[in-house]
C-alpha cells in the first residue's frame, strides 16, 4: 500500500488555477522529488496536501485513510512531519527547546504534559538529532539568533524529531551556502535509512534532487507534465523544454 | 531525564533574601505601609496570571481586573451568606477558571487589537452586571464590612496575620506557575506566541492552549480577587473596571512581558511609585504617566530587559566603530595607491 496517495487535486485562485488536477503515489521509505518552474503550483499543491489551504477538489490518502481537509494539527498526530519554503522556527527559545518542542505533543496525553519533566522524556532524542545536524555547539543559544542556514537544519531537524512516516520537505535548500548542499542530501539519506519513512521533497536545485530522490515529479503550470526515474527526468523533452524553453 | 537543577545558587540566594525580607517587612512597616505591601502581593497574583496569557502565550487581554472583581464578588457574597473563606475562595477561582475559558473562544477567531476589543467589551459587561444586578452586588452601594477568615481556630483579621495569608497564597501560587511554565505547557505556550503556524504543524493544539491561558490567567485573577475583598473590606465595582484592566497591562508590560518576575516588578512600580511621587500633588499622575512612557520607549521589552537592552546596545556601538575603521583603513589604501 502507497504511504501517500494524492488523487486529483485541484485549486484555484479566482480565474488562475494553481493546480489543475495532479495525483501521484509516494511508496513506503521512497524520496519522491517535486519540481517545477516558478508558480507551477509545487507549494500550493504541499499546502493542499498538508491541510494549509483547502483544495477546491481531490482527495488525498496516508496510508490507505482518506485525511483530504485534515487540519495541520490531525496530520501531524498521524505521523506527518514538514518543514517550510520560509524559515519558520520558534526564534525566542533555544534550538534544543525547538527539538522538544517538535515532538513533545506526541508523547503522553494533554494533561499529563502539564505534571511531565520539562524535557517530557525527549531530552536524549533531542541530542540525538543535534549530533546529527552538528549543531550541538549552538544548542541553548536562541534559534532565532543563529544564521539562515542554521535555522533551515533547525527547521528540516523539527521536522523529523517524532519520527514522522511521512515528510515533506519545501525547498530544504533555500538560501543554504551551496557548500552546504552536498551535506545536507547526506543527511536526508542517512535519515532515511536509519529512520525510514517517506519524503516528498520540493527543490529547485536540479543537482541536489536528481542525486537524492528516487523518483521524480515534474509539474508545469499545476499540471504534471511528467513521473519517472531521476535519469528519466533528466532526459524528458517535454521537461527540458519547459525549464529551457524551445 | 537528565538532572536538570531547578534553581541556580544565585537565583536562590536572591529568593532567600527576598523571603526573609517579606517576613520581616510587618514588623518594620505602620498599618498603611502593610495594607500597601498587601496589596501589592494581591496584584502580583493577578499580574502573574495575565503574564501567562499575554507574555507567555501571547494573547490581548484586557479584562484581567473585571475577573479579579468577579473573584471578590464570590468570595464576599458567599462570605455574606455564611460561607468559609475557604470553601468561597476555591469557587471564585472555579467560576473565574470558566469565565476565562469563555473569554478564551473569541481568541480562536480574533487576535491583536480586535482580541484586545473584545475583552474589554467583556470587561465593560462584567462592570454592568456589577453596578446594576444590586440584589446581588450591592451595585454602586458595594458589599461592606467582609470579614477577614480564620484559619484553624486562629484569626486573620489583624493586618499582619493577613498579610502573612496573602504571603503565602502569592508564594503557592507563584511556584504553582514556575512548575506549569517549566513543564512541557510553558514551551506550548511560547509556541503559540512565537509562531502559531508553526506550532500547530508540530502537534500542538493551539485551541487548547489558547483556551488554557486564558482560563488559569483567569484564576489567578480570581484568587486576587478572593484576597483583595477581605484585604479592603468593602468593594464596590470602581476598582474592577477597564482602567484596572489597563493598569495590569501596565504591570506586565513595565516588569517585562513574559519574564516570571515581570509582573513582581511591575506591580511594584504601578502601585508604589505613584505613592512616592504624591509629594508632586496634582501633577504626581502626570509624572507617573510621563516615566511610564519614557519606559516604554526606551526599554519595550520591560525593566527586566534592561541587561539585554544594555548588552545589545553595546554591540550595536561595537559594530559601528567597527565599521567606521573598516572604511577608513579602506580609504588610507585607496589613498596610499593614488
Amino acid at each position: 500500500m502507497s504511504i501517500l496517495s494524492v488523487h486529483d487535486i485541484k485549486k484555484s485562485y479566482g480565474a488562475i488555477q494553481a493546480v489543475g488536477g495532479v495525483s501521484f503515489e509516494v511508496e513506503p521509505g521512497e524520496i519522491l522529488g517535486v519540481i517545477g518552474p516558478n508558480g507551477s503550483g509545487k507549494t500550493t499543491l504541499f499546502n493542499s496536501i498538508l491541510g494549509q489551504i483547502k483544495p477546491d477538489t481531490g482527495r488525498v490518502e496516508f496510508e490507505g485513510k482518506d485525511i483530504s481537509g485534515g487540519s495541520p494539527l490531525e496530520l501531524s498526530r498521524l505521523g506527518i512531519g514538514r518543514t517550510f519554503q520560509n524559515l519558520q522556527v520558534f526564534g525566542k527559545l533555544s534550538l534544543r527547546d525547538n527539538l522538544i518542542l517538535a515532538a513533545q505533543e506526541h508523547t503522553g496525553t494533554f494533561w499529563g504534559r502539564m505534571f511531565a519533566p520539562p524535557d517530557n522524556g525527549l531530552a536524549d532524542r533531542a541530542q540525538e538529532m543535534l549530533d546529527l545536524f552538528r549543531l550541538n555547539h549552538v544548542a541553548d543559544l536562541p534559534a532565532g539568533s543563529l544564521s539562515y542556514g542554521q535555522q533551515k537544519l533547525v527547521d528540516i531537524a523539527m521536522a523529523f524529531m517524532p519520527k514522522p512516516r511521512l515528510v515533506l520537505l519545501d525547498e530544504p535548500c533555500a538560501g543554504v551556502n551551496p557548500s552546504l548542499v552536498d551535506g545536507l542530501r547526506e543527511l536526508l539519506v542517512e535519515l532515511n535509512r536509519k529512520q525510514g519513512g517517506s519524503f516528498v521533497v520540493i527543490e529547485h536545485n536540479m543537482d541536489f534532487i536528481m542525486k537524492l530522490c528516487h523518483r521524480v515529479v515534474c509539474m508545469v503550470e499545476g499540471k504534471v507534465l511528467a513521473v519517472g526515474k531521476p535519469e528519466e527526468i533528466q532526459g524528458n523533452r517535454a521537461v527540458l523544454e519547459a525549464y529551457l524553453g524551445n | 531525564m537528565k538532572n536538570v537543577k531547578l534553581l541556580s545558587t544565585q537565583h536562590m540566594v536572591f529568593l532567600g533574601l527576598a523571603l526573609g525580607a517579606l517576613l520581616l517587612a510587618p514588623s518594620m512597616l505602620k498599618t498603611y505601609g502593610l495594607y500597601l505591601l498587601s496589596l501589592w502581593l494581591v496584584y502580583v497574583i493577578a499580574a502573574m496570571g495575565l503574564n501567562l496569557t499575554v507574555g507567555y502565550a501571547g494573547l490581548k487581554s484586557l479584562c484581567h481586573a473585571g475577573f479579579m472583581g468577579v473573584g471578590a464578588y464570590t468570595v464576599a457574597i458567599m462570605m455574606k451568606a455564611g460561607i468559609s473563606f475557604w470553601i468561597a475562595s476555591p469557587v471564585a477561582i472555579v467560576i473565574c477558571f470558566v469565565l476565562g475559558l469563555a473569554i478564551g473562544f473569541p481568541a480562536l477567531r480574533v487576535q491583536l487589537h480586535y482580541l484586545g476589543f473584545a475583552t474589554l467589551g467583556f470587561n465593560l459587561l462584567l462592570v454592568l452586571f456589577f453596578r446594576n444586578e444590586e440584589w446581588l452586588t450591592g451595585g454602586t452601594f458595594g458589599i461592606q464590612n467582609i470579614k477577614r477568615p480564620g484559619f484553624f481556630g486562629m484569626t486573620l483579621e489583624s493586618n499582619t496575620s493577613f498579610y502573612f495569608l496573602v504571603l503565602a497564597v502569592t508564594i503557592v501560587f507563584g511556584v504553582l506557575l514556575a512548575l506549569l511554565l517549566r513543564s512541557p505547557w510553558g514551551r506550548a505556550f511560547a509556541a503559540l506566541r512565537d509562531n502559531p503556524i508553526r506550532a500547530e504543524s508540530t502537534g500542538v493544539n493551539i485551541t487548547a492552549y489558547t483556551l488554557m491561558s486564558f482560563a488559569i490567567g483567569a484564576a489567578y485573577a480570581g484568587i486576587a480577587g478572593a484576597l483583595f475583598a477581605p484585604l479592603v473590606n468593602f468593594i464596590e465595582p470602581a476598582p474592577f473596571g477597564i482602567s484596572n484592566s489597563l493598569l495590569f497591562l501596565m504591570m506586565v508590560v513595565i516588569g517585562g512581558s513574559g519574564r516570571f518576575y515581570g509582573p513582581v516588578l511591575g506591580a511594584a512600580i504601578a502601585l508604589l511609585l505613584p505613592e512616592y511621587l504624591r509629594f508632586l500633588k496634582d501633577w504626581y499622575l502626570a509624572v507617573f504617566g510621563f516615566t511610564a512612557v519614557a519606559m516604554m520607549i526606551w526599554l519595550p521589552g520591560g525593566l527586566l530587559s534592561m541587561k539585554e537592552a544594555w548588552q545589545l546596545s553595546q554591540a550595536k556601538r561595537a559594530a559601528k566603530q567597527k565599521q567606521i575603521a573598516e572604511a577608513a583603513a579602506s580609504a588610507g589604501v585607496k589613498g596610499a595607491a593614488a
